[in-house]
């Protein structure tokens, strides 16, 4: 178990490390997208509903998963959505 | 092996993707990057644990997948904050079921017991995940404006009742663990007193400081994911919510910065503008109206003479242009002055529409030319050289008093300095205080005029006025 406190540690310290210097035009979709990595909870409720013994706790499982995806996909789409108009700009 | 192969190809994915979208080069590629690292995840996950409950994976999966996919292909740009906003607290409401479903998973024979380690992540997941759901439903009602700052949320008796509610959720969490209360008694009481401290801990903040707290919710997600990531032994999760949370530290500190407002003021300070004088934010923008006194007005007419005579324009765009959608009726008006030889800018304010960068996405969709949009810093020493400044739906990013009255709630903060430039025209519906509820001295200078009406309205008024004056005629398709 100390293994996965370790794993917390050097995963938070990288973290502050990727985000340095960031333009304010991009601190929107940063965000947006930092949003959707988070739904990564995903793992868990797939884990939740291979280990449920009942179905109710499938059911608690399905709920999360699909809470998550809203995230994931929601948040991937909409920042490439406003990512795509600063690329429209170079090329008309 | 090869699900360990996909687990770190998937952090190497994630931390490229961090890196890159904080590069404007390379944003779009790095959302893909992290994009696939979530697949590849999702696949070794599979591939470790077989396809048992896959019925339910696919429900889950068609459900949640398909409402974002229709979700964020529906909204429109200027709702992009509320919606963020949305998707954060459900990321936080995931965390949340994950882990009151572990923690029934050992009575329903799914597992062994939980350690203390594990006892512990379900509390934060249930603490955290509660307080990002509940906390960032209030930030999407307060940017659809659907929510008020009630005037009772700034009372100092506020932190006493937060406080109560944080010891609440604590003693729940510990009577679990203890055997006081029976289980599905104790965590349903963490889970109240956390949604209800979500809420407490929301609402006072000011519409204005909502990015700030937005990104923050972003990073407790992030810490409610790597602690649901211990609850199913999980290092993926464990690494990515990690990295996510402080990031999302990292970037609320940078909007802070940029907006020059500390982390703390924005989170027990109260909203900006609710003086403590007053006591309360409504009451005070109420009684600005009648404040202005030496306010001149002019028609779209008057207007469209004074622009025909410049020779350099500037407009500010805020948020009460992409309200009105007069995006691409600005655009209109700027492609007809230039055709005119008259020099367009559009100067925009770190924090200009609801959220940092907004109103560049805004108008990037509108088509306006990049090079054209200049930030606060380059265009500020530019001012005194414009004729003409047209001010549209922004508000307390031009107001001087930011600079001038140490007494202004505003004080400090970095704005716009129209009031440099010969002549500027606010174009606003009314008389109204602004987002933050602050008077803005711009609207009482002796070279300001009030042209009130609808932005889109006034924009098309003045391109037609412009057109009979004569401005443009020749070279009017030259451009396209």
């Amino acid at each position: 178990m100390s293994e996965a406190l370790w794993v917390l540690l050097l995963g938070s310290l990288l973290g502050f490390e990727l985000i340095g210097k960031v333009p304010p035009t991009l601190h929107t979709p940063l965000m947006s997208g930092a949003n959707a990595i988070s739904g990564i909870t995903l793992l868990a409720a797939l884990a939740l509903i291979a280990q449920a013994p009942t179905p109710a706790l499938q059911l608690v499982g399905a709920v999360a998963l699909g809470f998550a995806l809203f995230n994931v996909v929601g948040g991937f789409l909409v920042t490439d959505r406003m990512l795509a108009m600063f690329r429209q700009r170079g090329n008309g | 092996m090869l699900h360990l192969t996909l687990d770190l190809g998937a952090v190497l994915l994630l931390a490229l993707g961090l890196k890159g979208l904080s590069k404007v080069r390379t944003a779009r590629t790095a959302n893909g990057l992290a994009a696939v690292a979530l697949v590849l995840a999702v696949l070794g996950l599979l591939l470790e644990q077989g396809l048992t409950g896959w019925s339910w994976m696919l429900l889950g999966l068609a459900a949640g997948g398909g409402a974002g996919a229709l979700v964020a292909y529906r909204v429109p740009m200027t709702s992009m904050p509320e919606v963020v906003a949305l998707f954060n607290g459900c990321g936080g409401m995931s965390s949340l079921l994950v882990a009151l479903g572990a923690a029934a998973l050992p009575a329903a024979g799914g597992r062994a017991a939980l350690n203390r380690l594990e006892l512990v992540s379900v509390l934060v997941s249930v603490l955290v995940g509660a307080i990002t759901f509940s906390g960032s439903l209030v930030a999407m009602a307060k940017l659809q404006e659907w929510l008020a700052t009630p005037g009772w949320t700034q009372r100092p008796a506020r932190h006493a009742v937060n406080i109560a509610l944080a010891t609440a959720a604590l003693a729940f969490g510990l009577a679990w663990p203890m055997g006081w209360l029976a289980a599905p008694v104790a965590l349903a009481g963490v889970t109240t007193a956390s949604l209800l401290l979500g809420i407490g801990l929301t609402l006072p903040i000011g519409g204005a400081d909502m990015p700030v707290v937005i990104s923050l919710l972003n990073s407790y997600s992030g810490v409610a994911a790597a602690s649901a990531g211990f609850v199913v032994g999980s290092q993926l999760l464990i690494v990515a919510g990690a990295m996510v949370g402080a990031a999302g530290l990292i970037l609320t500190q940078v909007m802070c910065t940029g907006m020059n407002r500390s982390l703390t003021s924005v989170l027990f300070g109260g909203a900006l503008g609710a003086s403590t004088t007053t006591g309360g934010g409504a009451a005070q923008a109420a009684g600005d109206d009648q404040s202005y006194s030496r306010v001149t007005s002019c028609s779209p007419e008057e207007c469209a003479l004074t622009l025909e005579a410049a020779e350099r324009v500037v407009f500010v765009p805020g948020y009460g242009l992409a309200v009105a959608q007069a995006q691409h009726s600005l655009k209109e008006l700027a492609r007809l002055l230039e055709s005119a030889g008259i020099e367009v800018a559009y100067a925009i304010h770190p924090v200009a529409g609801r959220m940092p960068g907004h109103m560049n996405v805004l108008l990037a969709e509108a088509d306006v030319p990049y090079e054209q949009l200049i930030e606060m810093e380059a265009i500020n020493p530019d001012f005194p050289r414009t004729d003409v400044v047209i001010v549209l739906g922004a508000n307390d990013v031009v107001n001087p008093h930011a600079k001038t009255d140490p007494s202004s709630p505003l004080y400090g903060m970095p704005v716009l300095e129209v009031d440099q430039a010969r002549s500027v025209f606010v174009v606003k519906r009314s008389l109204g205080a602004g987002y933050s509820g602050i008077r803005n001295a711009l609207f009482e200078l002796p070279h300001t005029s009030m042209v009130f009406g609808d932005a889109k309205a006034v924009l098309q008024q003045l391109t037609a006025e412009l057109r009979t004056l004569g401005v443009g005629k020749v070279p009017v398709t030259a451009g396209r």
